[in-house]
């Protein structure tokens, strides 16, 4: 150890916050010139902890059901009414459907139709919120021999999730697309007219970019599009709904909020590329 | 709030008197009193980015942080030392998808405030750090939203940051009392 002079030690107190400030600038500085090395750091303490919050997530999950289950103790008579109403609906809808399929087969067969590949998927359990205040991310738990990479699309029971951001070796982020990051080329299935969905940091993503003489319908299904080969078509994002100042959002079929687990598919899409593999090109912006 | 065994700089006074004879298990819990405050902070900050499934988690996450290194940077800076402040921040940026960097320099910021202020304040009474505490916080949050804003080049809507600081303002008093309970007993090197 050192030893220094008493005033010494203290101009050396006093100097340690200013460094430190300093620091931290340049350490946003680093941050934006190399995204690389910020995104390794952040999937290594993502690898660290990915486990751990695996093991607390089962007692935590069964936690929130038993939580839930206490609460629909209380309105079990009338959920049993609506899902009777439901139920005949969804049975004369079924039947639709089965006519509709078999018809679609016929058709197909007829036309001898190039069927979809279909896309392989690993199921993941999600482990943690990971986004922050001003992002919407979560972080998955993966066995330290899996065959996921960025770009895999992210889906829940429901519908659309996101897209896989980082990989590491034992956790997985996924882009939700409520970020303000998020960008996907969507279908509006009524019209079929093409738009983006611009994620907002918010519950919904807003609907832009639609052609002119369309007008989004409130209620009509969106579903993603195959343009700029970044996700397939005919997924189902959302239903559009208008909000309180008239803009078209999309409230996701997803439930975002609560997400437990979700199945990655590999549909082998390479349109959108890291961008690591993008070096020469101007790489495409990224946090 | 008791000033018992810190002087203005915040170390710990010598007083006089007959004291045990300093062996191994001694000095271990010294050094451990002395860890438990940045220690405990970010052990929080873990805990809040686990899946609670909580509303807002993310904002909570952030809020605990202001509060616990303004907490500590005022009644046991030898404790919450800018270094550890540096690391704090760093975990909570590494933690999030925010900028790296952002939550270090708000940390610094709120730490350097604290500090700077904290003759005055530490003599005060509860309310009237509270009340200071909630200025800072919300200054606070809305620095870290102007910081990731410029470094993500985007206009970010303003409302999670005003959440953010009244979240934490409100989070502060709720925090305090095992705050201070552990500034009176767990992380007091005399009592070792």
């Amino acid at each position: 150890m050192i030893r220094l002079s008493i005033p010494m030690r203290q101009a050396l107190a006093r100097l340690t916050l200013p460094v430190l400030i300093a620091a931290a600038f340049g350490l946003m500085l680093l941050g934006k010139a190399d995204t690389l090395l910020a995104e390794h750091a952040r999937t290594a303490l993502a690898d660290a902890l990915a486990p751990i919050y695996a093991v607390m997530a089962r007692p935590l999950d069964h936690a929130h059901q038993a939580l839930d289950n206490a609460r629909r103790v209380l309105t079990v008579f009338e959920d049993n009414a609506r899902l009777r109403q439901e139920n005949e609906r969804l049975r004369h809808w079924q039947a639709v459907a089965l006519a509709l399929d078999a018809e679609n087969a016929t058709l197909k067969s007829n036309l001898n139709w190039i069927p979809d590949p279909q896309a392989s998927y690993v199921t993941a359990r999600v482990v943690a919120d990971a986004g922050g205040v001003y992002a919407r991310s979560v972080l998955l738990a993966a066995g330290p021999s899996h065959h996921i990479t960025k770009g895999q699309i992210a889906l829940d029971d429901r519908g659309l999730v996101g897209r896989v951001t980082e990989v590491g070796t034992r956790s997985v982020r996924v882009l939700l697309i409520t970020d303000i990051n998020s960008r996907v080329p969507v279908t509006l299935e009524g019209s079929r007219a093409r738009a983006m969905l611009m994620g907002t940091n918010g519950p919904r993503p807003r609907l832009m970019h639609w052609p002119e003489g369309v007008q989004p319908a409130e209620g009509e299904r969106v579903v993603t599009s195959a343009e700029a080969d970044a996700f397939p078509p005919g997924l189902l994002v959302g239903t559009v709904h208008y909000n309180a100042s008239n803009v078209p959002e999309v409230q996701p079929a997803a439930r975002l909020d609560r997400l437990e687990v979700v199945r990655l598919f590999d549909y082998g899409l390479r349109g959108v590329l890291p961008p690591e593999a993008t070096m020469l090109r101007p790489p495409e912006r990224r946090r | 709030m008791s000033e018992r065994g810190i002087d203005n700089a915040g170390r710990g006074i010598r007083r006089p008197g007959i004291r045990p004879r300093p062996s191994l298990w001694r000095r271990l819990d010294v050094s451990a009193r002395i860890a438990f405050p940045a220690a405990s902070t970010a052990l929080l900050l873990l805990m809040m980015a686990a899946p609670l499934g909580l509303t807002g988690q993310a904002a909570l996450q952030a809020a605990v942080g202001l509060a616990c290194v303004f907490f500590w940077s005022l009644y046991r800076p030898a404790s919450m030392p800018p270094m550890a402040v540096f690391l704090l921040g760093l975990l909570a940026d590494l933690l999030s998808d925010a900028p790296v960097g952002v939550a270090v320099l708000t940390l610094l910021v709120l730490h350097g405030m604290a500090m700077r202020w904290r003759r005055v304040l530490a003599r005060q009474g509860f309310l009237v750090v509270w009340l200071v505490f909630s200025g800072l916080a919300l200054g606070a949050a809305l620095l870290e939203w102007l910081l990731t804003a410029a470094l993500t080049f985007r206009l970010l809507p303003p409302g999670p940051a005003i959440f953010l600081g009244v979240l934490a303002a409100g989070l502060y008093p709720v925090l305090a009392v095992p705050l201070i309970r552990a500034h009176q007993t767990l992380a007091e090197p005399d009592h070792a």
